[in-house]
């Protein structure tokens, strides 16, 4: 079963439909104490860093979600600012993120961008897999990419964790894995068909 | 490489979907939420929807509706239409949009941007600018209460008062164009988008997929938003919900 952690981030149930169209057994978990009968967890995120972590650590999910990832080893993938949490801190605010990924979080640098718009980063963009070719990208158009809306991006710490980049005034890494812990800056419950394949692989690793 | 979006507008009159002319005389062109589940085949970019009654009503804007629109959207969702507090938008996001919209109430108090930035952040605050030409001089002006109520200021000022405040997006309404057909208002986009750096998308005007092929072939990076053009077809304007073909966008945006 996978579990899509449910902390408030509106774009849960849009995951949720995909499962479900999927015909993919899924659960929206609300209380702590059920966090452990999922077989993989989605941290979903639309949102402010800050704000995305204190309404973990109060609801008791953090401690719970370290638990399962460090300890348990259960999968997780967080998407945008789910995503952005699993670093350890972030430019956009104060507050200490997961750590599980080695890197922080930076706002893009405006003075690259040769040309308008510059921030957010808005609309769609093709990605980049490295040479690590992990099969959460299975049958995945890569020029089609998918739906960014953000301003800040992840810094891994190690090369070796990036599993793809984006062009956007220079490269960025747009999707992370360190063992059993994934992140995926665009949103792929919004982007069609490959954001549909991307949640069947994540289901069937 | 970034692209441009193309993005279908839907105006909600009455808990049905209207089209304007020159934003009068809505004609009925069908049920939200099977809009919505066509321009999901469809796979469009993105899709805005506004509520063209809430502010002019002064009501609220409809939770029930924009927690069902979320739910069936399969694209990103820009919703607008009554916003006029940091509660409303953040209930909005918290619904499944990735953006909210806000007009009237931002250019009524410019910090609601501010305040709202804050709360959902920057990337998901979008600013509607309603803009006719007036006067004898035919000097662009934001309007608001769907272009009944003028308020003298400049769209390219309150632009960028809006960039400065937060706002992630503009999106730029050009009342004289609305429903016309005949093509966007390059000069009014050209004097915003020089002003301003933050991510901006055209709406008026558009009447084929010329029109939208001039827009991004000059603006190279834009969000090109039709209202009429997506929701009717043919010289009678008969109601046929369509969007560009995978090979027509490939086209239209210039890229593979």
């Amino acid at each position: 079963m996978i579990g899509l952690i449910n902390y408030g981030s509106g774009n849960i149930h849009a995951i949720a439909n995909i499962y479900k169209r999927l015909d993919i057994e899924h659960e929206l978990l609300t209380d702590p104490l059920t966090f452990k009968k999922a077989d993989k967890l989605i941290l979903p995120g639309v949102g402010a860093f800050d704000e995305t972590m204190n309404l973990l650590t109060n609801s008791g999910m953090k401690d719970a979600l370290n638990e399962l990832v460090l300890v348990k080893k259960v999968p997780i993938m967080g998407v945008c600012v789910g995503m952005q949490i699993l670093g350890e801190s972030s430019e956009e605010g104060d507050v200490k993120g997961f750590g599980w990924i080695k890197g922080i979080v930076k706002k893009f640098d405006a003075s690259r961008l040769t040309h308008k718009p510059h921030l957010p980063h808005l609309g769609w963009n093709s990605i980049h897999p490295t040479e690590r070719q992990h099969h959460i990208f299975n049958h995945v158009d890569f020029d089609m990419g998918y739906y960014f809306l953000h301003s800040y991006y992840f810094q891994c710490s190690n090369d070796q964790d990036v599993l793809s980049y984006t062009n956007y005034g220079g490269e960025f890494a747009s999707s992370i894995n360190h063992e059993n812990v994934f992140g995926m800056q665009f949103h792929p419950e919004k982007s069609h068909q490959n954001g549909i394949q991307l949640f069947k692989n994540y289901a069937n690793l | 490489m970034l692209r441009s979006r193309i993005t279908p507008c839907l105006l909600v009159h009455n808990k049905g979907l209207v089209k304007t002319v020159q934003f009068q005389d809505g004609k009925y062109v069908g049920d939200p939420i099977n809009a919505v589940k066509i321009f999901n085949e469809k796979c469009v970019d993105e899709l805005m929807v506004l509520d063209i009654d809430a502010t002019v009503n002064g009501s609220e804007p409809d939770f029930n509706l924009i927690k069902n629109l979320a739910a069936e959207c399969r694209m990103p969702f820009c919703y607008g239409g009554g916003v006029t507090s940091v509660d409303h938008a953040r209930k909005i996001i918290s619904l499944g949009a990735e953006k909210v919209a806000i007009s009237a109430a931002a250019i009524h108090n410019p910090f609601l941007i501010r305040d709202i930035a804050t709360t959902v952040g920057v990337q998901s605050v979008v600013v509607v600018l309603d803009v006719k030409k007036r006067g004898i001089f035919r000097k662009y002006e934001l309007m608001t209460h769907n272009g009944k109520r003028a308020t003298s200021l400049s769209p390219v000022d309150f632009a960028k008062k809006a960039e400065d405040l937060g706002a992630g997006e503009i999106v730029i309404n050009s009342i004289d164009n609305d429903g016309m057909m005949q093509g966007y208002d390059i000069k009014l986009i050209n004097d915003i988008r020089d002003s301003v750096s933050i991510p901006i998308t055209a709406l008026g005007g558009a009447g084929n997929h010329a029109d939208i092929k001039d827009l991004i072939t000059k603006f190279k990076v834009i969000g090109a938003a039709a209202g009429s053009l997506f929701v009717f077809k043919g010289i009678y304007k008969a109601v046929l919900i369509n969007y560009p073909s995978v090979e027509e966008k490939t086209s239209l945006l210039g890229i593979y």
